[in-house]
């Protein structure tokens, strides 16, 4: 014991010991290992490729639809609103935890059934929890006259589609 | 009658077959008793020596054990729905109806596997309140007290990730407002909850991750960080016993810092030395 003490103090200061440099190389490696594993784990749960529906959606043609209505699609999750300055669509997914809301004709408002959001019209919220109003979606129209609503894509509020 | 029956026992446990699976011996002695404790795989995280009190009702009323009973109730009944049980879309939602309607007993299995999920999270609460309000956790049982959070969030996640299995609407939708809160923790909210799910919304895809989770993943978590919660017991001293701490240097040492604390405070607060 007295024998390696004294071996170790004759070491100079800077000089790493073998035992702590095969320590080191060993948990180095350990780490790096662990840092391959995370990230092969996280590419391997993430899919490349998804098959949910296509977040375009053909909302038909333009007399559907008369001026000052409100119309939800509960499929596709949307709303696509007549005013007399044109069409837009507003998702129908609460900007709160994600509940699909409903209009009310007779209160004009749209409500989330979940915790109590209501949003007027245009999507700005009017009460509950909401931290964000209803995002306004891209919408155009097709070649062949189709309304289309892109649900990936959100728009600035009041940019209406003019017909 | 009882003699012979005996006999056999004695016979039996006294054979070399017997002798060579539990190496301890036979006998009422301590050392034999102790070493029948120590040398079993399933019994050495247990003391081999418990003080008498600490089995009593008034100890700890046996919540812990109670909860581990539910979660044995679970994994149980849990293997057997999986027999019937495919975790795809729309089947996941008519199995869980053959298995309300059509199977044998299948009901029965169904709603005590339903019901000691709930009296587990209510038990694992209870004996958490339990262990609190008894000060419980303090040295040197800290460290078994954050296994118990581990395993009161792992029980949590069990729950969760059952809620989504049956694949109807309270389902559908506590899964997406529940996964919905996860993104709002920042920066890594929206990326973790589109690993969670696998995809943008609660999908098959969600479905088959929340399954391999409750089925697999969640189950074995749990009894690794069970089989560790008991056998830091051991470690630890055993259960708590109101009379197995020091009471007189607790209280001293309490009253010490009842009394320095609020001069301290009142000292910064008015900002004298």
């Amino acid at each position: 014991m007295a024998e390696d003490n004294k071996s170790r103090t004759a070491e100079p200061e800077d000089e790493i010991s073998r035992r702590a440099f095969f320590t080191k190389l060993g948990l180095g490696s350990i780490g790096l290992a662990a840092a391959g594993t995370m990230s092969f784990a996280y590419q391997y749960m993430s899919p490349n490729v998804l098959y949910e529906p296509s977040p375009v959606v053909n909302a038909g043609k333009v007399d559907r639809y008369s001026i000052d209505s409100v119309t939800l699609d509960p499929v596709s999750a949307i709303y696509l609103i007549r005013v007399q300055e044109g069409f837009f669509a507003l998702t129908a997914i609460c900007t709160h935890l994600g509940c699909m809301t409903a209009w009310k004709p007779e209160l004009g408002m749209i409500a989330c059934p979940c915790h109590g959001s209501r949003f007027n019209r245009e999507g700005q919220k009017l009460a509950g929890p909401a931290p964000k109003p209803l995002p306004w979606l891209h919408t155009w129209l097709s070649d062949d006259g189709d309304i289309m609503v892109d649900r990936s894509t959100v728009i600035p509020a009041m940019q209406f589609l003019r017909i | 009658m009882p003699g012979r029956i005996d006999r056999y026992l004695d016979r039996m446990t006294h054979s070399r077959a017997w002798l060579s699976i539990f190496r301890s011996g036979n006998g009422p002695n301590t050392l034999h008793r102790s070493l029948a404790i120590q040398q079993s795989l399933f019994l050495h995280i247990l003391p081999t020596k418990v003080r008498r009190r600490m089995l009593g009702l008034g100890a700890t009323w046996y919540l812990g054990t109670l909860t581990l009973g539910t979660f044995l109730v679970l994994v149980i009944t849990g293997v057997l729905l999986m027999f019937y049980y495919h975790p795809s879309v729309p089947q996941a939602y008519a199995d869980m109806k053959d298995l309300r309607f059509v199977v044998s007993s299948g009901l029965f299995l169904r709603n005590l596997h339903r019901w000691s999920a709930h009296a587990m999270v209510f038990l694992a609460f209870a004996h958490m309140f339990r262990v609190f309000y008894r000060g419980a956790y303090r040295p040197p049982r800290e460290f078994n007290w954050v296994i118990g959070v581990v395993l009161l969030l792992i029980t949590l996640l069990l729950s969760y990730t059952g809620y989504l299995l049956p694949w109807d609407q309270l389902a559908f939708w506590a899964i997406t407002v529940g996964s919905n809160i996860s993104s709002a923790v920042p920066v890594v909210g929206a990326k973790f909850h589109f690993l969670m799910l696998g995809g943008n919304q609660v999908n098959a895809n969600a479905l088959l991750r929340f399954y391999v989770l409750h089925c697999v993943i969640l189950p074995l978590a749990a009894v690794l960080f069970v089989a560790v919660h008991f056998w830091r017991i051991r470690k630890d001293g055993g259960l708590y016993v109101k009379q197995s701490e020091p009471a007189r240097a607790d209280a001293t040492a309490a009253a010490a810092v009842s009394v320095a604390e609020p001069v301290a405070a009142a000292d910064v607060l008015t900002g004298q030395p």
